[in-house]
């Protein structure tokens, strides 16, 4: 009886809200748009900035005049900036990253394979790092004054403290090299032709990405389920009859939820950025590797390509972890229809 | 079988150059027992085995006038394309797809004569056509291979039949066969030599998945004596922990190139695994400016000389293992000498040349030191030992690009520290112009003669006579000769040691059948 009476109390007219949600998208989109203009003239400046021509990245120690020239001719950089810039944002709306420098190769091709490497990674390591963090998260917060809750917390502040890819190091050494469990590093020459070895070869680092990112989430759902403790609503479902875990889990993961969607698409953002480190650690060809290279060889195109589609996928993150929120907190939903009226 | 050429042609090499150090007799013994290793294997090879190379060096793209660098070399030298010649794993010139060469009296008409019943990996013959549209690609405008100037002496080629080639030359060139050695010979009907390959070598590309891996596959078409393996894969690594981690692991059969002196204790004293020291050619320089003051004075380029332990130096940074030089050539050039008693490591004399110099008190100058290793340590290691003698060194980190821009293109600055990874480049020092701009006539006359020279004998001698002046004139200061230190599996054998040309022919590796 209570409980109808509770959600009553959050349920709108669904004819009111629909174009809200929309206007809402429209206008999320439309940030996410000016967002990445913005990321595109940064990174062509920021490029620019660095001492030396590209064009060098291209010539061997003989090099005579006329190859340099050639050399520039080919890769633009005998342009005046603004001319540079021109080609650059007109080829970005058509969606066209240019060719490497070096391989001659569409940007876009390689950043296709290389997807294929990163998106399972980040994406496998996130899962696992929810799976391990959201019950030892709550836990700790519920059972605080028990040992383990207590150890839960000191152990996942030592794991925020660790860098990344000493974990890596540190699983290498005892899940690859001595117990000979894992590969070290690499990956399969076929790729997903064969699921079963990218998998085992992904194992070690989705288990150091997993680690690392749920040690900090362990904090923020930690927190958040104390939050949800301390609340009045809570203490209100306990009082109209809810038993404690009742409670719990139909109101106050709900509530508990809204900040750390936004935290979870903070730390998938990071974990594709931070997918860098790792891949270096385990030798695997993803999208972080392909960055390191082309900034060692002054690959331009590769750079910015790299850059662009990354500064995409976190936005991309971002819209949809704010798009969560809505869905999951209506008093979000509430605020949009009254700012769209 | 096969792997006892390859020892016996270590052997030979080492034959050829004379007792010369110590370090000469523990390779041999090196030799030697690798060879009695792999006799003892020979009985259960698998003869269909997949051998996996790790790397540290990816080609940018597979072509090598495209500028693919030198991972390109390691991969396609010998496995998936051949040349008129090959350069050896021990230095020398051996014919390759080049049956006989005559040489015209004026020494200005190659005349070649291809070995018969050749085909590329798509079926296509081997014809004289081929080999001249190979040669005209690597000095074409826009050609990116470091090959092409010393090919410009071409000045046309023939094809009077199928099997035949006329190179014809402006001037004398007796390094042409060791050129045409860099020189790949591709079927001229091939496209997009960038990612995909027609040669005519004993393995053809299977699959290049960028940034991980490049496998080749046996080519049972082969001409020559078939690979004593099915499949070379290499593997490509970034990070150098992660390369040995993967042999540790059994995921790589062997590493192409040991950068990292501290990782090889791991390895050393294990049986699982076989370390070799081959001799690189890559030498470690502290170049001056010789155009510029005080650089420009022979006592004070020779007081350095003999102001720096090179050897405390070498010990410190790769501890056994290296070689100690005298001057800018290694032991696996023709024209090598022990010439490392040349202003030898002496405190006192270095004092007293300065004094003559008129550096009574020293002075001080700026060092360009590219950011990346060994250089930092080393200009440190410079720095407190040219203290002793007075002189000041300031050091200035740079990147390689402004390396390139500044030092070698600008030549704006006092002295470097520099690698130089090239086989029988003493020719630089006859090269005026060149980013250290030693000026000696008598070795630019030396080197160009050496080139128009009749037979590799007088070639031999005038290099011989032009690297004993380079050295007595402390030119640059050659620090030391990084080491090629190559470790595999011990199930592993046949694979080469010296690395030339950053080469590394997969053929004769044999790998034991369990």
């Amino acid at each position: 009886m209570q409980k109808p009476a509770l959600r009553l109390q959050v349920s709108h007219p669904s004819d009111e809200r629909k174009p809200a949600i929309l206007a809402y998208i429209l206008r999320r989109f439309a940030i996410l748009i000016l967002s990445l203009l913005i990321a595109a003239v940064v990174l062509f400046v920021l490029l620019r900035l660095l001492p030396g021509d590209p064009a060098n990245a291209l010539l061997s120690v003989g090099a005579d005049q006329q190859q340099i020239e050639a050399a520039r001719e080919q890769v633009g950089s005998n342009l005046p900036l603004h001319e540079q810039f021109l080609r650059f944002v007109g080829s970005l709306a058509r969606f066209d990253l240019g060719t490497s420098f070096v391989s001659g190769k569409p940007v876009i091709e390689e950043i296709a394979t290389r997807l294929t490497v990163t998106v399972p990674l980040a994406l496998l390591g996130f899962v696992l790092a929810v799976i391990i963090a959201v019950p030892l998260g709550i836990l700790s917060a519920v059972k605080a004054h028990r040992w383990y809750g207590a150890a839960i917390s000191t152990v996942s502040q030592l794991g925020i403290a660790i860098p990344v890819f000493w974990v890596g190091i540190l699983l290498v050494t005892v899940f690859a090299v001595n117990l000979r469990l894992f590969p070290s590093g690499g990956y399969p020459r076929r790729g997903w032709q064969n699921e079963g070895q990218v998998l085992y070869a992904l194992a070690l680092p989705v288990l150091t990405i997993g680690l690392v990112m749920a040690a900090s989430l362990i904090r923020y759902i930690r927190s958040a389920t104390q939050d949800v403790l301390g609340s009045d609503y809570l203490r209100t479902a306990r009082a109209l009859g809810a038993s404690f875990p009742e409670a719990l889990i139909r109101h106050g993961i709900r509530n508990g939820a809204v900040p750390i969607v936004s935290i979870l698409g903070i730390e998938l953002a990071t974990t594709l950025l931070g997918a860098v480190v790792v891949e270096r650690v385990f030798a695997l060809p993803g999208l972080g590797s392909m960055l390191l290279l082309a900034i060692e060889q002054r690959d331009y195109p590769n750079v910015q390509g790299v850059l662009f589609i990354s500064t995409l996928l976190v936005l991309l993150i971002g819209f949809a972890a704010d798009l969560a929120q809505r869905v999951i907190d209506p008093r979000l939903r509430e605020r949009a229809t009254g700012a769209a009226t | 079988m096969t792997g006892n050429t390859i020892d016996f042609s270590t052997l030979s090499g080492q034959g050829r150059k004379g007792g010369r150090s110590v370090f000469a007799a523990a390779t041999l013994a090196m030799a030697l027992s690798t060879s009695t290793a792999a006799l003892a294997q020979d009985a259960k090879f698998d003869p269909d085995a997949s051998i996996v190379i790790g790397s540290l060096y990816e080609p940018q793209n597979l072509d090598n006038t495209a500028g693919a660098g030198q991972g390109i070399n390691e991969a396609f030298n010998g496995n998936v394309y051949e040349a008129l010649f090959t350069l050896t794993d021990a230095g020398d010139v051996a014919p390759g797809l080049a049956a006989e060469q005559t040489i015209s009296e004026d020494g200005l008409t190659y005349t070649f004569k291809l070995k018969p019943n050749v085909t590329f990996h798509s079926g296509d013959p081997l014809t004289a056509q081929d080999v001249k549209y190979s040669i005209e690609r690597v000095v074409a405008p826009d050609s990116k291979s470091s090959r092409k100037k010393s090919l410009a002496t071409i000045s046309e080629i023939q094809t009077p039949d199928d099997q035949t080639v006329v190179v014809k030359l402006s001037v004398r060139s007796i390094s042409l066969p060791y050129n045409l050695s860099y020189v790949w010979i591709v079927n001229d009907a091939a496209k997009d030599l960038n990612a995909k390959e027609d040669g005519t070598g004993p393995y053809r590309l299977d699959e290049w998945r960028r940034g991980s891996s490049l496998a080749l596959t046996r080519n049972d078409k082969y001409w020559g004596t078939a690979p004593t393996n099915g499949e070379v894969v290499f593997q490509y690594f970034t990070d150098a922990t992660a390369l040995n981690n993967a042999l540790l692991t059994g995921a790589v059969d062997v590493i192409t190139s040991v950068q990292s002196p501290d990782s090889i204790a791991q390895f050393k004293d294990n049986a699982d695994f076989t370390v070799t020291a081959g001799q690189s050619t890559t030498k470690e320089l502290l170049a001056f400016n010789d155009r510029v003051e005080p650089f420009n004075n022979v006592k004070v380029r020779k007081a350095i000389a003999r102001a720096i332990d090179d050897k405390k130096l070498l010990q410190s940074i790769w501890g056994e293992y290296g070689t100690l030089i005298g001057s800018f050539v290694p032991p696996t050039d023709p024209w090598y000498v022990d010439l490392t008693a040349v202003d030898a490591y002496d405190v006192e004399s270095a004092k007293a040349l300065l004094k003559e110099a008129g550096f009574a008190d020293g002075f001080s100058f700026k060092l360009d030191t590219p950011n990346y290793d060994p250089h930092p340590i080393v200009a440190q290691f410079l720095q407190s030992e040219l203290a002793k003698v007075g002189i000041k060194v300031e050091i200035n980190i740079i990147t390689a690009n402004e390396w390139y821009t500044k030092v070698y293109k600008a030549h704006d600055f006092q002295a470097t520290l520099q690698e130089h990874v090239n086989h029988r480049d003493i020719v630089f020092y006859g090269n005026p112009d060149f980013y250290w701009g030693y000026n000696n006539p008598a070795v630019v006359d030396l080197i160009k003669a050496s080139e128009a020279a009749s037979n590799t004998d007088e070639q031999t001698a005038k290099l011989t006579e032009a690297n004993r002046i380079i050295a007595e004139d402390a030119a640059s200061n050659w620090l030391y000769l990084y080491p090629q230190i190559v470790v595999s599996s011990s199930a592993v054998t046949g694979y080469p040691v010296n690395g030339l040309n950053s080469q590394f022919f997969a053929y004769n590796i044999k790998k034991s059948a369990n």
